[in-house]
This record gives C-alpha cells, sequence and structure tokens, in this order.
C-alpha cells in the first residue's frame, strides 16, 4: 500500500484497525511519557491518550490511516487533555502533579505543538524509573509498569494477576497518586543509581513473568499472555538501556542509538525468561492437563526463541568460548561489566539459571539430556545463593547423573527450610520409589498432594500416587515428576 | 516538597549503646544536617517515650495517659522536617543518618486556610 505524505488512502476497515492495534503496540509507551512530561499527570495522560486511540479506531477506517500515526495520535490526545484541564479548572479541582524537571517539560510541550520529532524523542526509561519506583509496592509496581509502558488495559492486568478488576483499578489509582503525592521525580538517575533502579525494574519483570509461568493456585498451569508482555517489556528495557548507557546522554532521550554492550542483568534475564516461555505449546496437553519436561513433546518447543537466547548468553561478558567450565566461575571482576550493575551477583544467578535451562533446551530428547553438566551448574548456583530451592533442584539433577540415593541425601534437613512446599515431599516420593521404598514414598506423594494448591499439579500428583501404588519399585522413568521444577 | 521524617528505634538504640557506637550515631546526624544544609525546616531529637502525656477526648471529657499514643516495639525518637524538590532526594539524605533507624517519610500536603 502506497501513499505521498499528507494525503491518506481510502482504506478498508481491516486494514485501518490492525494499523491502529500496530500503532497501539509500537507507540503507546512512548507517546505516554511524552504526555505525562507534558501534563505531569499520570491519569490525565493515560485517559488522554487512551482517548486519541478510541478516536483512531472511528476515524481511520473512514479518513485513511494517518501519514504519520504517532503525531496524529499525540495531538487528538493534547485536544482531550486540554478539554479535561478546562473542565477541571472550572470545577476547581486540583491534582497533586508529578516532580518534572523544566527542560523535559518544555521539551514535551515544543514537541506536542509540533510533532515532526515525535519519532526521536523517547521519555520511555523515565516513565519505567517512575512506575517501577521502589516506593510503590511490588505487584503494584509491576502492574503499573505494564500498564504505562506497554498499554495493557486494566481488565488484563487484573486477570493476569488474579484480582477482581476493581480491586486492580484501585491499585493503579492509589499508585499514581502516591507518587504524585511523594514527590517521584520523572528522572533518568546517573551512575550507579541508574543502575540500582534498572534491576529493581527488571526484578519488576521478572515478578511479572513469574506471576505468568508458575501460578501458584488456580486452576491454570501457565498464563502466557503475561510471561508475553514481561519478555517484551524486558526488551523494551534492553532498547531504553541501550540509549541511557551511551556517553554524554545525561537524560537518555534524544542521542540516538549507540552500540549497545551487553547488559549484566537484563541479557541473562531475557535468555531465561525465552529459554522458559519457549516450551509454551508443549506444557499442556489437549485435555488441559500438565505436561512435564521430560514428557514433553520437543518439537512444539520454540527453537527461534532458543536460538536467541542461545545467542543471548554466548555474547555474555566473561566467557569466550561458553564452554562449561568457562561459564562456571563468576570472575572475580564481575563488577568491570560494560554497564555498572548495581547487582551483578543476582546477574550471575540469572545466568546460571538461563544456562541451566539452555541445558535442557538443547537436548533433543530427554534421555539426552547432559545431567552431569545441569548438576554441575546447580552447584554452582547453590554456592553463589545458598537456596534451599536451588538445592531441591540440584537434588533432581545429580538423582538422574548419580542415581537416587545421591538425589535423597542431598534432601536431608530441607524440610526445616522449605516446610510450605509441595515439591519437595513430591520429589523425595519419586526418589524414594526409585530406590524402592514404595511405603515412604506413598507417605510422601500424600504428604505433596495436602500441600499442593495448584490443581493442574495436584492431579498430577495424585495420578503419580496411584500409578506407584501400582507398579513394581524400581521401575523409574527419566526424570518425571522430579523435574516438575524444571518443567 | 515538604517532607516530614520520622526516626523510629529500638528503646536501647541510644541508650544502650557503648562510645564509639554512640559517636558513629551521632556523627551520622552531623553528617545528615551538613548534607541538607537549608533544606532542612525543624528538627529535634525527643526525649523516651515514658516522658510522654497523651490526651484523648470522649464526649467531652479528657482522657490523659502517661505514655505514647501507641505503644509498640520500636519508638519515635526524633523527626525532621525538610524542604526538598523530591522523594530520592530526601531519601539520598536519609542513608546518611544511622543504621538501626527505620525512617519513615511522609509528604506533607497543603491544607486550604491553614497554611501559607
Amino acid at each position: 500500500m502506497s501513499r505521498s505524505a499528507g494525503s491518506p488512502t481510502d482504506v478498508s476497515p481491516p486494514d485501518a484497525n490492525s494499523a491502529v492495534a500496530q500503532s497501539y503496540r509500537d507507540e503507546w509507551g512512548r507517546l505516554l511519557a511524552l504526555l505525562v512530561a507534558r501534563y505531569r499527570r499520570l491519569d490525565l495522560a493515560e485517559d488522554a491518550l487512551a482517548e486519541a486511540f478510541e478516536a483512531a479506531t472511528r476515524t481511520w477506517p473512514r479518513d485513511g490511516i494517518p501519514a504519520n500515526p504517532a503525531a496524529w495520535l499525540l495531538t487528538a490526545a493534547r485536544r482531550r487533555a486540554l478539554d479535561r484541564l478546562r473542565a477541571e479548572a472550572v470545577r476547581a479541582r486540583t491534582e497533586p502533579l508529578l516532580v518534572v524537571d523544566a527542560e523535559t517539560h518544555e521539551r514535551a510541550q515544543r514537541i506536542m505543538v509540533d510533532p515532526g520529532d515525535v519519532a526521536v524523542t523517547d521519555e520511555r526509561l523515565r516513565l519505567v524509573l517512575l512506575a517501577a519506583h521502589p516506593a510503590l509496592a511490588p505487584e503494584a509496581a509491576a502492574a503499573l509498569t505494564l500498564r504505562l509502558v506497554l498499554g495493557v488495559s486494566t481488565a488484563d492486568l487484573a486477570r493476569l494477576f488474579l484480582v477482581s478488576e476493581p480491586t486492580m483499578a484501585a491499585r493503579l489509582t492509589r499508585a499514581r497518586r502516591k507518587l504524585a503525592t511523594a514527590g517521584v521525580a520523572f528522572t533518568v538517575p546517573e551512575g550507579a543509581a541508574l543502575a540500582e533502579r534498572i534491576d529493581v525494574v527488571a526484578t519488576v519483570a521478572y515478578l511479572a513473568f513469574t506471576a505468568g509461568y508458575a501460578p501458584g493456585s488456580g486452576p491454570d498451569v501457565v498464563r502466557t499472555e503475561l510471561a508475553g508482555e514481561a519478555i517484551r517489556l524486558v526488551r523494551v528495557l534492553r532498547t531504553l538501556v541501550g540509549y541511557a548507557a551511551s556517553p554524554g546522554s545525561s537524560s537518555g532521550s534524544s542521542s540516538g542509538p549507540s552500540p549497545r554492550a551487553t547488559d549484566a542483568v537484563l541479557d541473562p534475564l531475557l535468555a531465561l525468561m525465552l529459554l522458559q516461555h519457549s516450551r509454551r505449546d508443549a506444557r499442556v496437553d489437549d485435555a488441559g492437563a500438565l505436561v512435564l519436561l521430560p514428557d514433553q513433546d520437543r518439537s512444539r518447543w520454540r527453537q527461534d526463541e532458543i536460538a536467541e537466547a542461545l545467542t543471548l548468553l554466548a555474547e555474555a561478558p566473561h566467557t569466550s568460548t561458553g564452554s562449561p567450565s568457562a561459564d562456571r566461575d563468576p570472575p572475580e571482576d564481575a563488577r568491570s561489566d560494560a554497564r555498572v550493575s548495581g547487582d551483578s551477583r543476582w546477574g550471575w544467578e540469572l545466568r546460571i539459571q538461563a544456562l541451566i535451562a539452555a541445558g535442557h533446551a538443547t537436548a533433543p530428547t530427554a534421555a539426552a539430556t547432559d545431567w552431569h553438566r545441569i548438576a554441575g551448574l546447580y552447584d554452582d548456583l547453590e554456592a553463589l545463593t545458598g537456596s534451599p530451592v536451588v538445592r531441591l533442584n540440584r537434588a533432581v539433577a545429580v538423582a538422574e547423573a548419580h542415581g537416587p540415593a545421591a538425589g535423597l541425601a542431598l534432601l536431608e534437613g530441607l524440610d526445616d527450610r522449605l516446610p510450605h512446599s509441595h515439591r519437595l515431599p513430591a520429589v523425595r516420593a519419586e526418589l524414594l520409589a526409585r530406590v524402592g521404598d514404595t511405603e515412604a514414598a506413598s507417605a510422601a506423594y500424600e504428604q505433596a498432594i495436602s500441600l499442593c494448591d495448584n490443581d493442574a499439579e495436584r492431579a498430577h500428583l495424585i495420578e503419580r500416587l496411584q500409578v506407584r501404588g501400582e507398579a513394581l519399585a524400581g521401575q523409574a522413568g527419566p526424570g518425571d515428576d522430579a523435574a516438575v521444577a524444571n518443567r | 516538597m515538604k517532607y516530614l521524617v520520622l526516626l523510629a528505634h529500638e528503646p536501647g538504640m541510644w541508650t544502650e549503646a557503648d562510645e564509639a557506637t554512640f559517636a558513629a550515631y551521632h556523627q551520622g546526624h552531623v553528617d545528615f544536617a551538613r548534607a541538607v544544609g537549608a533544606h532542612q525546616l525543624a528538627g529535634e531529637a525527643l526525649a523516651g517515650t515514658g516522658t510522654a502525656t497523651t490526651l484523648r477526648r470522649n464526649a467531652g471529657r479528657d482522657l490523659l495517659t502517661d505514655g505514647p499514643y501507641a505503644e509498640g516495639p520500636e519508638m519515635i525518637g526524633g523527626f525532621y522536617l525538610l524542604d526538598a524538590p523530591d522523594l530520592d532526594t530526601v531519601l539520598g539524605w536519609c542513608r546518611l543518618l544511622p543504621e538501626p533507624y527505620a525512617i519513615e517519610v511522609r509528604p506533607c500536603v497543603p491544607v486550604s486556610g491553614l497554611t501559607d
């Protein structure tokens, strides 16, 4: 479809609507950031922009897709914002304003009057840092970040975070108000402070991702849309950090793209997310039942996402060959990464987790899994974190590599550290069954079932209990539900 | 914007500190005051909670009690009233204060008719 500047063509409604949807995906965050800089209010900016998109769905099918959709939307939003401000002035209503520095505010004003440069300006990093500020509780920050940066609707957020829509609306309203009243600034901090804050945003993205990937309660095994949005957020973040990291850029807005150094946290985080997400079509069978990692149809794994993740891991600093031994030891000078990460220890944790996930992703069949390598990586991860959950996963890998007795030995003493976990007794049950202690295995399965609050997982455990009760001891399958943590 | 900074701590923080620790805590306040400078509108250390008196009224009748309005594991030991451009500025200053404090940072809101 060709069109000359300034003369929209007459397009059929489906084309226009997909153009609106495309603009929404591509432009929401960037345009919102400009409106926030201009009007210093989140509520006004969001409402005005949402109404502008609604107007686009009404007029673009009729008048054609504008030559510069972003400029059109910005102008429409501006009109609506001014209407609302006039109405509020009449009613003498005042809302607390966000702290926005004069330079940013004036720049936004200029662009809104003449939106020719709208494509170049990107204040999204400020928006990201605002929404993910530690002054907000993590769940509120996660929801608000997805809303502001990606434009996820309140209804979708409610569904994704498993609350009612009014609850989510109230949560977002409180968060917006808190940011303005408490004086959280719409700004990009410098140096180490910036690195710290980006790690906070990464935590928010990871929270959103894990909420979708492993819901603790309810019927769904996995909610892929939330995980997908979290991945999109991390992609946006990697782009923005590239802007912010360029030398001489203090506000991070208009210096243009620069060669991006590998990021110590965001790159392994994205790799980990992609690897886990790549299995989404294989994790649930047609009946809606849970399919564990060893039983998954690997032809359903998204190979393009796996390939992208492997590229990210290969490009990480400090590993020249990407070989197992080179991967294993965090270097002493881990803080010399190109982006000075506020917490590169988390980056290393993520990297090891991603390498473990990659170990599974690159095995053509479950039987071909390199469990020795994976057990070694879990060993490193446990040394780094001391986490009992990591110990549990390590026990699974060690059992695969060295036999169930070795795995059971590692489970000693974990009950005190994981008192509410259903996975611990589930793993113990599987390993006990493999060494032939069917009575103890059944007791452990019962315990696991009583602790599990996810319907799909519980159904699976009940099935295992029945199967184990019927089968002879010692007939163990590779991995089985001992690999629940890796599904 | 005005912010009230409330310093909460365990009752023994100052009274049970040895000389060196006490000096370190004091230095934290000195560093804070230096960093904040003219942005400090007010600030006081408070006498112990045993010296507090709480006044409540009910249907026109006074009820005076000995002690703070709320008993809890931590006590409010002091406050600052600051003028700052944004929250992160205040938080940056507060990081200079002694570590054992739990520090509540509350924005002040203008009330029409009462404050200028």
